[in-house]
């Protein structure tokens, strides 16, 4: 973990066309050599997962036989299976093929389509990485902005401190943490949320099975949380206290505006740029704690299928959720920086 | 080296010292890495690989601390505290092994990437953004699984997913470097490549090279640990094992505290330590970030 | 003429880790209404302090004393709301918008309404007018308006952030470095769109820099400020030729008159740095450095003593001078 400012720097060009005409035409230029830049990342992760299936050392067949008892037979039928027993140049343009007409092959465990597992799995992860995102976002930015504002107070050293500590957490250890206190009880408190899974086995209807799902949301959506909300308080912080430095928020005051409204109309905006453009950077970090978590309280999403698929392990579906999971990623940071680009007027008239 | 070169780092360390022991925090945190690493390293002295044995378990089964065993014991009947100590072995070493790798690579292409210019350096800055886009545990999970969880793997798994964030801070740092006049000159004389890299690029990052390591040992040490209570580790004395143990155990439901509590306990304050180092020395090095209070 | 803006024995002290930085000790002035008072010094030497003081605008950790009237009321010791519709309303900064000054990401049009808006001097329709009219009195198109200020040079922020300064008609601008970061030509053309604005609107200005020639150019009088204090003041060209203080003199001497010849081929510079503000020396501040200094100096309690009509130089020898006229 490195310093998270170091990472975003928005190219800030020098005066532009300066003619007052919005650059819209320059934003749509933008966003398609963007486009053209996650395409060529996609591909290379298509043919980077490809190799590394295969030409990693490792006959993966073999790994799958371990503690298994499987006869000379057996392992020759899962490699014909498998297609390992092809040249590697029909192979590799057999996968290419496949994997861009969504066809990501068939789960060694549940002997299903990879795609039809990732769909039935991909509901329950947005929901989870999703409230965890928004929860971690609003109170992480809103925190960070007010120990930024103060910094030194009791406030901010408070929020500092507990972020510094959290950072320092593995997410699965405070799972764990979590489970333990609120699901299992200790002493003499009583375990309140549920342990596992989205929903309870005698799951009521209707709104009432909302709120089972609410419960049962709540441990790990709290966990997924925790990490990120306090990476994206202490980004925020820096942010603003890098602005409050500027000479434009001394003639804010000096204009007679009030404190928060100099914080709302001229600090905040211009901190929340490079930190807005951080929280899509760290997306990756989002998924990886996704899998932790769903591993932990077997949350029924895709983080779950890609843990079960490491444990099996079912190559296949590695593969499949691999895949998936790394395009995702990469699609949101290409949104990142088109987003970044048209909400920041220095980028944009470039 | 000229003495006079020698004299002007002695006395820069001598400033740098002053200035980092004014850092409290880091120096709590540099004090904790201490005796961390010591005790570790002082292990096989009193104890040795045999606190790991199932077989071997004296105590009870699942029993809270007691005087016999001061943390506990696991479903084992092995001491909590022994194996924590033994396994301090592992994970500072994998921690640190990892790092280093990471920032052995990040450091090669970030220069590579800042001093070549042309197609090579924005062939090595396009590669170094597609693994920093990459998510980095998922990716480790997959490298861990395919190559087998030996030590071995583990920490190349870490250190190939974790080099991308060096790589872009020491490429930055050598742009600004090469800027330099006296590079231009340097040049101008007939210094090659290796020359300009080692010579004059190397030194003047050294010191950001510290502060990274240190924050990467802290990052590697929770990586490694979530991979191996994700059980893509072979390995049978580390922390995130023994946290893996108390969770197929079922420490939580039966209200195992200390099976829990204890190995997480040390991995977080060996990660503070070495994080709360980590920042002293990025504040020393960049006096902006002093003032700011950060 | 009356008197605008009085500082009564004004001190500022920085509270730090280590202890006390005094920034300002003691500074007494006054501006009469209409005219143009400047205000030089070194970088150490208190005047942005002082420039920041007068609105209220410093840090926290900043202590405040003495008094600083503006027509008649004490600034420090306004109630909060007061304070808040004095600020720009009656007196307005003007920073050095080459640098920070403006907010990057809101347009330029927006910033110099902002405060019209806020002092309710304007509705959005009437305050869109009123920039249009402030562009052109600063000589910017005005469909300047729409634009953000990485997209305009340096002299045109500056333009900009005097539009700023002028939008609620106050009657005090205070300049702080206006046109430090500027070239020659471009800051020339500054100046003088400056001075032409203050007389047509009679605007008192306060003027901070370290380029005496520039100050003895636009204001009526000045004030050299050297470790916290005031060690001479009078009017401005009077002071710039024929300084009285030794500092005043070699800091004449650093900067060439403009358009002097002669001056500009035999800059001479004077040694030494100021003086750490948490370590001052004895006596008179400035008398490590002093090439004219007497062994009283670094026991005696200088003060601004005459020195000629509406003149003053805290240096003994100006005492003696006096004494003996």
């Amino acid at each position: 973990m490195t310093t998270p400012l170091d990472a975003a720097e928005p190219a800030v060009q020098a005066a532009g066309s300066g003619d007052g005409r919005p650059a819209h035409r320059g934003t749509l230029r933008y966003a398609l050599s963007k486009a053209g830049g996650a395409l060529l990342s996609i591909a290379m992760v298509i043919v980077g997962t490809f190799f590394a299936f295969r030409m990693l050392p490792g006959d993966p067949v073999r790994a799958l036989a371990q503690g298994r008892n499987m006869t000379p037979e057996q392992l020759d039928l899962e490699r014909h299976r498998l297609g390992l027993d092809k040249p590697l140049i029909d192979q590799f343009f057999d996968f290419v093929g496949k994997t861009l007409r969504f066809d990501l092959g068939t789960s060694y465990e549940y002997k299903r389509p990879v795609v039809d597992l990732i769909g039935d799995r991909l509901g329950a992860t947005l929901l989870l990485a999703g409230a965890g995102l928004v929860i971690a976002v609003s109170l992480g930015l809103w925190q960070g902005i007010r120990a930024g504002w103060r910094p030194g107070s009791r406030f901010d050293r408070f929020s500092t401190g507990v972020s510094l500590v959290l950072w320092s957490v593995p997410t699965f250890w405070l799972g764990l943490l979590l489970l333990m206190v609120f699901a299992a009880g200790i002493g003499p408190i009583p375990g309140i949320f549920p342990t596992r899974g989205i929903e309870s086995v005698d799951a009521p209807d209707g709104f009432a099975y909302l709120l089972d799902v609410g419960m049962h949301m709540v441990l790990p959506c709290l966990t997924l949380a925790a990490v990120i909300y306090a990476q994206y308080l202490l980004v925020m912080r820096s942010s603003l206290l890098d602005e409050v430095s500027q000479d434009y928020v001394t003639t804010a005051r000096a204009k007679g505006l009030r404190d928060d409204e100099v914080r709302r109309r001229h600090a905040v905006p211009n901190a929340l740029l490079p930190t807005v453009t951080l929280v899509f950077m760290r997306i990756g970090f989002v998924v990886g704690g996704a899998v932790t978590v769903e591993a932990i309280f077997s949350w029924p999403g895709l983080g779950q299928l890609f843990y079960e698929a490491i444990r099996v392990p079912d190559f296949t579906l590695m593969q499949g959720t691999f895949m998936l999971l790394t395009v995702s990623v990469i699609l949101m940071n290409t949104l990142a920086d088109v987003v970044y680009h048209v909400i920041d007027p220095r980028v944009r008239s470039a | 080296m000229t003495s006079v070169a020698w004299t002007r780092r002695r006395l820069a360390f001598g400033r740098f010292w002053d200035t980092f022991r004014g850092q409290r925090p880091g120096v709590i945190g540099l004090a904790v890495l201490v005796v961390a690493v010591v005790l570790a390293l002082v292990a096989p002295l009193f104890i040795d690989e045999s606190v790991t044995s199932v077989v071997t378990g004296t105590g009870a089964k699942m029993a809270a601390p007691s005087l016999d065993s001061p943390f506990g014991t696991d479903e084992s009947g092995r001491s909590i505290l022994l194996m924590v100590w033994w396994g301090s072995r592992t994970s500072l070493l994998i921690g640190f092994l990892a790092a280093l790798l990471s920032i052995g690579i990040g450091t090669v292409i970030g220069i590579a990437a800042g001093h070549f210019r042309g197609w090579l350096g924005a062939v090595l800055m396009r590669v170094t953004d597609w693994f920093l886009v990459l998510p980095s545990l998922v990716t480790a999970l997959v490298l861990a699984a395919i190559l087998g969880g030996s030590t071995l793997t583990i920490i190349m798994a870490i250190g190939v997913t974790s080099w991308p964030s060096t790589a872009r801070l020491i490429r930055a740092q050598t742009l600004a470097v090469e800027a330099r006049p006296y590079i231009e000159r340097s040049k101008a004389l007939g210094g090659g490549h290796w020359h300009i890299t080692t010579r004059h690029v190397l030194p003047n990052v050294a010191p950001l090279l510290l502060a990274s390591t240190t924050l990467e040992v802290a990052s590697a040490i929770v990586t490694e640990s979530t991979l191996a209570f994700l059980g893509v580790s072979a390995n049978k004395t580390s922390w995130g094992t023994m946290l893996r143990g108390s969770y197929d155990w079922g420490a939580a439901n039966a209200g195992a505290w200390w099976y829990i509590l204890i190995p997480g306990l040390c991995i977080v304050a060996v990660v503070m330590a070495f994080t709360l180092c980590g920042r002293a020395l990025e504040s020393v090095l960049n006096p902006r970030l002093r003032k700011a209070g950060a | 003429m009356t008197t605008l803006l009085e500082l009564d024995d004004l001190s500022v002290t920085y509270r730090i880790a280590t202890g006390e930085v005094p920034a300002v000790r003691g500074v007494s002035l006054s501006l009469d209404s209409g005219a143009a008072l400047g205000i030089a010094g070194e970088s150490g030497s208190g005047k942005s302090t002082l420039a920041m003081a007068l609105l209220r605008l410093l840090p926290r950790d900043a202590r405040v004393g003495g008094r600083i009237l503006l027509d008649g009321e004490d600034v420090l010791a306004m109630k909060w709301g007061r304070l808040r519709a004095v600020r720009w309303a009656e007196a307005s900064i003007v920073f050095q918008g080459a640098q920070h000054g403006l907010n990057p990401v809101r347009r330029i049009g927006d910033q110099i309404a902002e405060p019209l808006l806020v002092h309710g001097l304007a509705k959005p329709d009437g305050a869109r007018k009123r920039v249009a009219e402030l562009l052109e009195q600063v000589g910017l198109p005005t469909w300047r308006a729409g634009s953000y200020p990485h997209e305009l040079s340096g002299g045109q922020r500056q333009r900009v952030m005097i539009a700023m300064a002028l939008a609620c008609s106050p009657r005090l601008i205070i300049a702080d470095e206006p046109t430090t970061a500027l070239d020659v030509m471009v800051q020339a053309q500054v100046l003088t769109l400056i001075k032409q604005l203050i007389a047509e609107h009679g605007i008192s200005l306060i003027m901070i820099s370290h380029d005496l020639s520039v100050l003895a150019d636009v204001c009526d009088r000045l004030a050299i400020m050297y470790a916290g204090r005031v060690v001479e003041d009078g009017p401005s060209r009077e002071v710039f030729h024929d300084a009285r203080h030794p500092y005043g003199r070699a800091l004449a001497a650093a900067f060439p008159t403009v358009g002097d010849p002669v001056s500009r081929l035999a800059p001479k510079g004077l040694g030494g740095d100021p003086p750490d503000p948490m370590e001052l020396p004895t006596g008179c501040s400035f008398h490590p450095r002093c090439p004219v200094a007497l062994d009283e100096c670094s026991t005696l309690d200088v003060q601004l003593w005459p020195a000629g009509q509406a003149r003053s130089a805290a240096c003994v020898h100006v005492r003696a001078k006096e004494e003996v006229s």
